[in-house]
C-alpha cells in the first residue's frame, strides 16, 4: 500500500483502471451471469469500483487492476449465492452455480487470464452481432467492450446522452428477445460474423480519425480502443486471420498521422503539406510490421490493400517521392474487390498524379452516377473542384468548389475549400 | 429415466484442506465429475455438508446435538442425478472423487414417486 494518496489520484487512478479494466470485468461475469443479465455483470463491475474508490483512500494497493478483479470475483460469489434459486445464469453455468461443490472453481476458472480473454472476446462478436444495426453495434461496443459512458459516447458520436441511452437499451432488448449467444462463432459463420466485427472496430476508428469538429482526447480515445479491439482479435487462435493483422496494420499506419494533420486551429492539413517528421515512427513501425505478418495469411483483404497504400505514402521522404505507380497498382486492386465510388475517386486521383489531371477527371465523370455524386456530397465536388483548377478551368473550379463548400458541414473543411477557391 | 439420490460418506476433507494445492486439485475433481454430468444433462444439484448438526427425534420433537458417530458414518454431501437404471446411476457413482479415499462411501438411492392412491 502507498499512503497519502489524494483523493485526487485515487479518481485518475481510478479512471485510468476503469477504461482498461471495465470491459475484462463485464465480459467475465457476463459469461458467468449469462447476456441476459448484462446489466446484472454491469452493476457488479460498478460495485468493485465503488468499493475501489471507498477504500483506496487508506491507500492504494500494489496492483491495483488485480485487486478490482478480485473484488469483482468475490461480488459474483456473493451475488451467485444470493440469487442462485432465483435467477436463471448462463446455459452451461446456472446448475453449477447452485451447487458449492462447484461454484467457486467454475468462477475460479473464467476469472483466469485465458479464459478473461476469451470472454471479451465472446463479448465483443455479441455486441457486433448482425442482428443489431451498426449504430447499435458502435454504442454497445464502446460501453461493453471499451468502458465508455454514455456521455463519452454522446460526445464520440456527436448525440446526445438520451439517444445513447435509449441505443443502449434497445441493443439489450434485442440482445435477450433474439436470444444472441454468448459465443465464438466457428466455421464458416466465424468468417461473416469476424467481418462484422471488423468492420464495426473500424467504424470506431474513423469516428475517432475522421471528424474534425470533435475534442481531441475523445478522438484519440476512439483510435486506440479500435486499435486495442483489433490486438485483441490477432491474440487469438481463433480469430487471427490475416485480416485482423491487415485491419491493426492500416489503423496503426493512420495513426501515425493523428499528430500532422491538423494544426492548432483544428484546420486539416493536406497530406501533401503535412511537416513527416511529426509522424508518429513507433506506429509506422508496429503497422508495418503487421502488414507483413498480415501478407503469410495468404488471403488478401480490402484492410490489406488499403494498408498497403497507407504504408506507400508513410515510407515516402516526402510527397514528391511518392510512388503513384504502387500505389496505382494497389487502387486497381481495391476497385476490383470493391468499386465503391469513394474508391473509384481516390483511385482517378491517383491517376491524376501519374497522367494529369485530365485523365483524373475523366476517370470520375465515368464513375456511375457522378452527376448525383456530385450534387450530394461534397468530396466529390471537392477533388473535381481541385483537378479543374490544375486543369486550368478557372469556372468550373469555382463552381464546384462553391458547391462543396455548401454540402459540408464541417467548419475545418469549409475553411480548407476556402482557401482553396481564394487562391484561384 | 429415473432421479437418484447419492448420498456421500467418509472421506477426509480438512486434512486435503491443509495444503491449498492439494485441495484445489481435489476441488478440481469434483468440478470435473459434476461438470461431466451437466454436459449431459444429467445434474440436479449438489451440496456439501457442514459436519455436525442437530437432531429432531419423534412425537415430542426432542432435539439433541448431533448426529455423534464416527467420522466415516457421517454424510459429508449429496448429489441429484437422471439416470436411466441403477446400474448407469452405479456407473456415474463410480466416477465420485469420495471414492479416492480408503474409507469413503456413496450410497445410491432411487428417487421414489409417490401417488395418493
Amino acid at each position: 500500500m502507498k499512503a497519502g494518496q489524494t483523493n485526487k489520484d485515487i479518481h485518475k487512478l481510478a479512471d485510468h483502471l476503469f477504461r482498461h479494466e471495465a470491459g475484462k470485468m463485464v465480459a467475465v461475469l457476463t459469461r458467468l451471469f449469462g447476456i441476459h443479465n448484462l446489466e446484472l455483470a454491469e452493476d457488479v463491475m460498478q460495485e468493485a469500483f465503488a468499493k475501489a474508490l471507498k477504500e483506496w483512500t487508506f491507500g492504494i494497493p500494489s496492483n491495483p487492476a488485480g485487486w478490482l478483479m478480485l473484488t469483482a470475483k468475490n461480488k459474483a460469489i456473493d451475488v451467485i449465492r444470493r440469487e442462485r434459486y432465483k435467477k436463471e445464469f448462463a446455459l452451461e453455468t446456472t446448475a453449477l452455480l447452485r451447487s458449492e461443490y462447484t461454484t467457486s472453481p467454475v468462477v475460479e476458472k473464467l476469472f483466469m487470464a485465458y479464459e478473461i480473454q476469451d470472454s471479451q472476446l465472446r463479448m465483443i462478436f455479441a455486441c457486433c452481432h448482425p442482428a443489431l444495426p451498426p449504430a447499435d453495434q458502435i454504442a454497445l461496443t464502446l460501453k461493453t467492450c471499451s468502458g465508455f459512458g454514455t456521455q463519452e459516447i454522446a460526445a464520440a458520436l456527436l448525440t446526445n446522452s438520451e439517444t445513447i441511452k435509449k441505443r443502449l437499451q434497445r441493443a439489450r432488448n434485442t440482445i435477450t428477445e433474439e436470444n444472441i449467444s454468448f459465443d465464438i462463432p466457428i466455421g464458416e459463420e466465424l468468417k461473416n460474423r469476424l467481418n462484422i466485427v471488423l468492420q464495426t472496430i473500424y467504424l470506431i476508428f474513423n469516428e475517432g480519425y475522421n471528424s474534425c469538429n470533435k475534442e481531441e482526447l475523445i478522438r484519440k480515445d476512439l483510435c486506440e480502443e479500435a486499435i486495442r479491439l483489433a490486438l485483441l482479435l490477432t491474440e487469438n487462435d481463433y480469430t487471427n486471420q490475416s485480416k485482423c493483422y491487415s485491419l491493426v496494420a492500416l489503423m496503426a499506419l493512420l495513426s501515425s498521422r493523428f499528430e500532422s494533420r491538423m494544426d492548432e486551429n483544428g484546420e486539416i492539413i493536406l497530406l501533401e503539406d503535412q511537416d513527416r517528421s511529426k509522424w508518429n515512427n513507433e506506429l509506422i513501425n508496429i503497422g508495418l510490421s503487421y502488414l507483413t505478418r498480415s501478407a503469410e495469411g495468404g488471403e488478401v483483404s480490402t484492410y490489406h490493400i488499403e494498408a498497403a497504400i497507407v504504408a506507400e505514402h508513410s515510407m515516402a521522404k516526402n510527397f514528391e517521392e511518392t510512388n503513384w505507380q504502387t500505389i496505382s497498382a494497389l487502387y486497381n486492386h481495391l476497385a476490383h474487390f470493391n468499386p465503391s465510388p469513394s474508391i473509384l475517386l481516390n483511385k482517378a486521383i491517383v491517376t491524376s498524379k501519374l497522367m494529369g489531371p485530365q485523365t483524373g477527371i475523366a476517370e470520375i465523370m465515368a464513375i456511375q452516377n457522378i452527376d448525383k455524386l456530385m450534387d450530394t456530397q461534397y468530396l466529390f465536388a471537392a477533388v473535381l473542384g481541385h483537378l479543374y483548377k490544375q486543369a486550368g478551368d478557372r469556372g468550373k473550379a469555382i463552381a464546384l468548389l462553391n458547391k462543396a463548400i455548401s454540402l459540408t458541414s464541417s467548419v475545418s473543411e469549409k475553411k480548407l475549400l476556402k482557401r482553396k477557391l481564394e487562391a484561384l | 429415466m429415473s432421479e437418484f439420490l447419492l448420498l456421500f460418506r467418509g472421506g477426509d476433507g480438512p486434512t486435503l484442506q491443509q495444503s491449498p494445492e492439494k485441495w484445489q486439485a481435489h476441488m478440481q475433481k469434483w468440478m470435473q465429475w459434476m461438470g461431466g454430468l451437466q454436459e449431459q444433462g444429467k445434474f440436479l444439484g449438489a451440496q456439501p455438508l457442514k459436519p455436525g448438526g442437530k437432531v429432531i427425534t419423534g412425537n415430542k420433537l426432542a432435539i439433541t446435538d448431533g448426529p455423534y458417530m464416527e467420522g466415516k458414518e457421517m454424510v459429508g454431501g449429496y448429489l441429484m442425478c437422471k439416470a436411466d437404471t441403477y446400474d448407469e446411476a452405479v456407473a456415474i457413482s463410480k466416477g465420485c472423487p469420495i471414492l479416492e479415499f480408503e474409507d469413503g462411501v456413496v450410497e445410491v438411492r432411487e428417487i421414489q414417486e409417490l401417488k395418493m392412491n
